[in-house]
C-alpha cells in the first residue's frame, strides 16, 4: 500500500509531535505501508489562517494539494494530524462544491506556477488507513507482545469524526474504531464517555480557564475509569492533555498523572518494537509506571542539554546588557 | 441565495455573512432550536450562544454581533455542526464573523486575533508553523508571567527534544508568498463588494 504523506508542522523533527512521527516510521514496515512525503509541503493553516483570511487560507491548503497531486501519481494522501486532516479534506470538498471559489483559488495558485484540480487528491487520517486498509485481522496476526493488563482510555478528539467532509469513517459522537484496534492489540479498553470531546485546541494560548476546564474533563474521566493511560490520534490533543496536564493540576489544585501516548506507539509496542524506537519517553507525564505493568522498559531519554553560554572572564566587570528590542512586525 | 441589490452587494447583514462564507453555510435555514449552544464546550464563556448570535444576525445587529466574544471562544470542535438539524455550517460562520470583526475593526478580543496574526506571521515567512516562536511571541505580548506557570512543561519539551530553536523555511517560499498575496488581493476585491454596504 502506497500513499503520499503530509506530516504537518507538529510532526517535524524538533516539534511537539515528533514522537508520533518516530512511531509511525517504526510501524510502517510491519503494516506493509509505504509513505512518500509530499515535496515542500506547507502548513495547513490550522485554525488560525481562516480566522483572518478566507481566500489565502484556501490557497495555502490548495498549494499543498497541488504538490500532492504531483507526488508519484498517488491519489490518496495520509495526514497523521487530525487538524491537518480536517483542513485538507475541508478545502478539497469546498473547492469541489464551489466552482467560483475553485476558480479564484486557482488564480492565486497561478501566481506561484501551480494549479489544483479539485478532487484529485483525497486526504485520509492515518487511523482510517490503518484500520480500514490494513485491517484488524492483519494487525492481529502481527501482535507478538499483546498489551494484556493495560487499561486504556481511547481518545479520538474532535476532528477525526467531525464533520466528516469525505463521509463518515466513524460515529461523530461515539466513535469505536480506536477501541477495536486497541482490543486487537490485547489492551483492556475502558468505556470513555468523553472520547470525542474537545481538548481545547488553541485555547491554552487564549483563555486558560476555558482550556483547562476542557482538559480537566478528559483527564478526570480517564482517572475515574481507572485507566492507566490515554491513547490519542492527534498531536494537538497529545500536547494539550500531556503538556498542559501539570498546569491544569495547579489551576484546579488536583494531582492527576495520566500519561498520554499515540495509538501508533501502542501498535509498535504490541508488535515488539522497543520503547525508544517508538519515541516513548518524550512525554511530559511519565508513562513508565503504566508501561511497567506490561513489562515494557523505557530507557531514560538522553537529555539534550541546552548549550551553555560561554562564561564571561572573571576579571572583567560585568557590562550592563540591554535586551534586544523586539522588532515590531507589521502584520 | 443571498438577496442582492443592483450593484451586486448583499443587502442585509445576514446576506453579507452568508456571502462571506465559503461554500453553502445554510445560515438562513436556522430554526433557532438551540442545539448548537447546548452542544458547545465553551458555551459558558461566550457572551452569546451561537443560536442567540444567529438571531442577532437576522435581526440586523452587526455592531453587537461583531463585538461579541462568541466567535473567538469557538474551539472549532464541530459538535454543533454535526448536530444541527438544518445543516448550518456553524463553525464556518464563526470564522466568517472573526474575519469580519477584524476587517471592520470591531473586535474586543484582541488575544485570540493576535494569536492568529502571530501564527500567520510564521506561515507567511517560513511556510510552516514554528511552535517556539509562536508561543514565546504570543506569551510575551499577552501573558508574560504565564511563562513561569508552564516553565516545567517548557523545560520538559526542550530536554526531550520536542522543541526546535530554529524555524524551517520551505524551498518554495517565494512562490507561496506570491500565491498568498494574490489570494489576499482577490479577497479584498470580494470584500469590497460584500462589505461595501457596511459603514
Amino acid at each position: 500500500m502506497r500513499y503520499s504523506v503530509f506530516p504537518g508542522c507538529s510532526l517535524e523533527k524538533g516539534a511537539i509531535g515528533y514522537p508520533y512521527w518516530q512511531s509511525i516510521e517504526a510501524i510502517l514496515p510491519h503494516l506493509g505501508i509505504e509513505l512518500v512525503e509530499v515535496d515542500d509541503w506547507n502548513c495547513c493553516g490550522a485554525t488560525e489562517y481562516i480566522a483572518l483570511n478566507r481566500m489565502a487560507a484556501y490557497a495555502l491548503v490548495a498549494r499543498t494539494l497541488a504538490l500532492a497531486a504531483k507526488t508519484d501519481g498517488l491519489r490518496e494522501m495520509v495526514a497523521p494530524c487530525s487538524a491537518c486532516y480536517l483542513n485538507l479534506s475541508k478545502a478539497d470538498t469546498y473547492l469541489t462544491q464551489d466552482s467560483v471559489l475553485a476558480e479564484k483559488v486557482n488564480r492565486a495558485l497561478a501566481a506561484g506556477g501551480l494549479h489544483y484540480h479539485p478532487g484529485s487528491v483525497k486526504t485520509r487520517h492515518l487511523l482510517d488507513v490503518i484500520v480500514n486498509d490494513v485491517g484488524y485481522k492483519a494487525i492481529a496476526q502481527k501482535v507478538t507482545k499483546p498489551l494484556t493488563g493495560l487499561r486504556i482510555a481511547p481518545y479520538y478528539g474532535c476532528l477525526i469524526g467531525r464533520p466528516a467532509f469525505y463521509g463518515q469513517i466513524d460515529d461523530p459522537e461515539y466513535p469505536v474504531t480506536l477501541d477495536k484496534l486497541l482490543r486487537v492489540l490485547g489492551a483492556e479498553v475502558v468505556d470513555y464517555p468523553v472520547k470525542a470531546h474537545c481538548c481545547g485546541g488553541h485555547m491554552t494560548q487564549i483563555s486558560e480557564a476555558t482550556a483547562f476546564d476542557l482538559i480537566r474533563r478528559l483527564i478526570k474521566s480517564a482517572a475515574d475509569t481507572q485507566a492507566d493511560l490515554i491513547v490519542t490520534v492527534c498531536p494537538m490533543c497529545q500536547m494539550n492533555l500531556d503538556g498542559f496536564q501539570n498546569a491544569m493540576n495547579r489551576y484546579f489544585k488536583t494531582d492527576y498523572r495520566i500519561p498520554v501516548l499515540y495509538f501508533t506507539q501502542m501498535i509498535g509496542l504490541a508488535f515488539g518494537e522497543s520503547a525508544r524506537a517508538l519515541g516513548i519517553g518524550a512525554e511530559i507525564v511519565d508513562a513508565r509506571p503504566a508501561l511497567s505493568r506490561i513489562g515494557v522498559e523505557v530507557p531514560p531519554v538522553e537529555e539534550a542539554r541546552p548549550a551553555r553560554r560561554a562564561r564571561r572572564p572573571k576579571e572583567a566587570l560585568p557590562m550592563p546588557v540591554m535586551p534586544e528590542e523586539e522588532e515590531e512586525v507589521e502584520l | 441565495m443571498p438577496e442582492v441589490v443592483s450593484n451586486g452587494a448583499p443587502r442585509t447583514f445576514l446576506d453579507q455573512v452568508v456571502a462571506a462564507t465559503p461554500s453553502k453555510c445554510h445560515l438562513e435555514m436556522c430554526i433557532q432550536c438551540g442545539t448548537c449552544g447546548g452542544s458547545c464546550p465553551s458555551g459558558p464563556d461566550m457572551d452569546h450562544t451561537p443560536r442567540t448570535l444567529f438571531a442577532m444576525i437576522r435581526a440586523g445587529m452587526p455592531d453587537q454581533v461583531l463585538r461579541s466574544n462568541t466567535p473567538w471562544y469557538c474551539v472549532s470542535c464541530y459538535y454543533c455542526m454535526v448536530r444541527c438539524p438544518q445543516d448550518v455550517h456553524i463553525t464556518d460562520v464563526m470564522y466568517t464573523l472573526k474575519r469580519m470583526s477584524v476587517k471592520l475593526k470591531k473586535y474586543d478580543e484582541a488575544i485570540a486575533a493576535n494569536f492568529s496574526k502571530t501564527f500567520i506571521f510564521w506561515v507567511e515567512n517560513f511556510g510552516r508553523s514554528f511552535e517556539l516562536g509562536l508561543m514565546s511571541q504570543h506569551m510575551l505580548r499577552h501573558n508574560p508571567f504565564g511563562v513561569f506557570r508552564i516553565a516545567d512543561m517548557g523545560v520538559g519539551m526542550v530536554t526531550k527534544g520536542r522543541i526546535s530553536f530554529t524555524p524551517k523555511r520551505i524551498k518554495g517560499i517565494d512562490g507561496l508568498r506570491a500565491i498568498l498575496a494574490k489570494a489576499k488581493e482577490i479577497e479584498a476585491e470580494d470584500d469590497a463588494r460584500i462589505l461595501g454596504g457596511a459603514e
